[in-house]
């Protein structure tokens, strides 16, 4: 059993480093759902929440709060607030006028309000990756080899994404499933013009996903901060192609199998970094992606697509 | 017509006209909907029935014309100039489809429990209060499933609630989108072919079905249909249109006998 150790370690940070692309995921999958486009900004939109939480924390320190659960709070509430107010601008401005148009033409507004994003971040805080001090050190040993040489550690940070990871998709499910802004955002995805009919501010309830969506990745943003603490105007980039991955991966469309995909994606990485090679994790997860989309297109829970009216 | 039932004018359509680059669907219509009436619309294929709809509920802006609708309390809405949402948020204009438009994928509790979203949405404090449990909230989501269940226990739908709607049989999902479109409290039905499709049986239970709406809710409806034995048993007043154009406008017993409408649907006399 001398590879257990090492194997459970990889699970660890793989379920950690998933339940961050599961939080993105989830802002590709509920766009794509409602309105049936990719929402290439959303990783910048990420990028900003990791930003806007790794200012908060600075600001802190600044301000003399040193209590560290309740930075972590402010940090979440800040975050969440000014990165949903992102959320919804680049919804206002880049695609609703877009409303109606082509298909591309969302699409390529979301590659230019992808770039635009980044272009500000970059002008604003520099192009040099910013460090953050870690807040949250130590964890717990769970187990080690029989000659010590190898001690699995659960970090008190990984408990804390984990944790908020599964309480968060806990509320969300139920925010889908039982309310009434939930019920009218399952009426939109399924038919607009007919929802509207009845009377449902469509245009808001659009507005609210992308509210959502990034209220989620703001805490994915926040998470990173933490955890690597190395925010870059481009990390938006390669996170958020990982997440549309793994929202594809899951089935896109599916809120499950968004979370899904995510932990799938972070758990192959993982793995495939520590038993193979880390410079070919990309290849992995992508490879992984490929091979679903051959045998089974519609992802792991996702629905064939249903012909729209 | 009496000047009495004259007060309940619910819909006044106004020299509607609708054009489409250079088709013109509807041209220069004008006639009224009451309220406890059915107002059937009728006319050949293409006569702009539907169009008609559409420019009611909002779906095209008309290219000319006024629509009045006399809401709830007599507050005046002009339909041509709302938003599409908002016809059936304010206005309280409801509609059915020709094809069938049902949230298929939601239950069938759900898709009644949708029409009444601005209530519950309202009553929510726009969700925030309503995942506090606020009792007032509660009490308005247990009104909205009492009414919900009220019409599937009307259209004997109760033993499917928590079946997707898709699944159901065609003339189960008639019955459900008209029941959808009465949990929106409307003023104003507008029912497009609803007997489409149905055996005479089930066209029997909806003629009933219409009728008990009328009489019970006071609401008016508008209804395009082109099953004959629909139509004249249970429209109030009938107007025809052909070609875009209204060319009648009167009782079943005054319409069955206009020769213009006779040589609308039978055609002329032609020498070729």
């Amino acid at each position: 059993m001398d590879w257990f150790p090492y194997f459970l370690q990889q699970l660890i940070n793989g379920l950690t480093l998933g339940s961050i692309y599961g939080l993105i995921a989830i802002g590709y999958t509920m766009v794509y759902g409602i309105i049936g486009m990719v929402n290439f900004a959303h990783g910048d939109v990420y990028m900003i929440g990791a930003f806007q939480a790794m200012i908060v924390l600075l600001l802190c320190g600044t301000l003399g709060i040193t209590w560290i659960p309740l930075q972590l709070l402010i940090m979440l509430v800040v975050a969440i607030v000014l990165t949903a107010a992102y959320g919804w601008t680049v919804e206002r401005i880049a695609y609703r006028p877009l409303r109606g148009a082509p298909r591309l033409a969302p699409l390529i507004s979301a590659i230019g309000m992808s770039i635009v994003l980044q272009n500000y971040v970059q002008l604003l805080q520099g192009p040099r990756p910013k460090p953050v001090e870690p807040l949250i050190r130590g964890g717990v040993e769970i187990m080690s080899r029989a000659d010590g040489s190898f001690v699995v550690q659960l970090g008190y940070l990984q408990m804390i994404i984990i944790v908020l990871t599964i309480v968060l998709m806990i509320g969300f499910a139920l925010l889908i499933s039982r309310t009434t802004l939930g019920r009218a955002q399952r009426a939109c995805e399924q038919d607009m013009k007919m929802a509207s009919l009845l009377g449902v501010n469509v245009d808001r309830t659009i507005s609210l996903t992308f509210v959502m969506g990034a209220a989620l990745a703001a805490v994915a943003g926040m998470m990173v901060t933490l955890y690597w603490g190395n925010n870059d105007f481009y990390m938006g980039f390669i996170a958020g192609i990982k997440a549309f991955t793994a929202a594809v991966l899951g089935g896109i469309g599916s809120l499950p199998g968004a979370m899904l995909g995510g932990i799938l994606i972070g758990l192959i990485e993982a793995l495939w970094s520590a038993y193979f090679s880390a410079e070919y994790k990309d290849v992995a997860a992508f490879g992984v992606l490929i091979l679903v989309l051959i045998f089974r297109p519609t992802g792991l829970l996702g629905r064939p697509e249903v012909e729209k009216v | 017509m009496s000047a009495a039932a004259a007060t309940d004018t619910l819909l006044e359509v106004e020299r509607l006209t609708m054009r489409f680059g250079g088709l013109i669907a509807i041209n220069d219509v004008s006639f009224s909907a009451r309220s406890r009436q059915i107002t059937g619309v009728i006319g050949p294929n293409g006569a702009g029935k539907t169009t008609l709809f559409n420019c009611i509920t909002g779906f095209y802006k008309p290219t000319v014309g006024r629509l009045l609708l006399r809401g709830a309390g007599g507050m005046p809405f002009m339909l041509e100039r709302m938003d599409g949402f908002r016809i059936g948020q304010k206005a309280k204009v409801a509609r059915t489809f020709q094809n069938i438009r049902l949230f298929p994928g939601m239950s069938v509790l759900e898709n009644l429990m949708v029409a009444q979203h601005n209530k519950l949405m309202h009553a929510s404090g726009w969700t925030v209060l309503g995942l506090l449990g606020l009792p007032s909230f509660r009490r308005a989501e247990a009104a909205a499933r009492d009414l919900a269940i009220g019409w599937l226990e009307r259209i004997k739908l109760t033993h499917v609630a928590d079946e997707p709607a898709g699944s159901l049989p065609y003339g189960d999902q008639r019955r459900l989108e008209i029941a959808r479109a009465m949990c929106t409290e409307p003023v104003l039905l507008c029912l497009d072919e609803p007997a489409a499709g149905l055996n005479p049986k089930e066209s029997a239970e909806l003629n009933a079905l219409l009728l008990s709406i009328r009489d019970e809710f006071g609401i008016g409806l508008l209804l395009i249909e082109h099953d004959m034995s629909v139509v004249m048993g249970i429209s109030d007043h009938i107007v025809v249109l052909d070609y875009g154009s209204k060319i009648a406008d009167g009782s079943p017993l005054e319409i069955r006998n206009d020769p213009a409408v006779i040589r609308a649907y039978l055609g002329e006399d032609e020498k070729e």
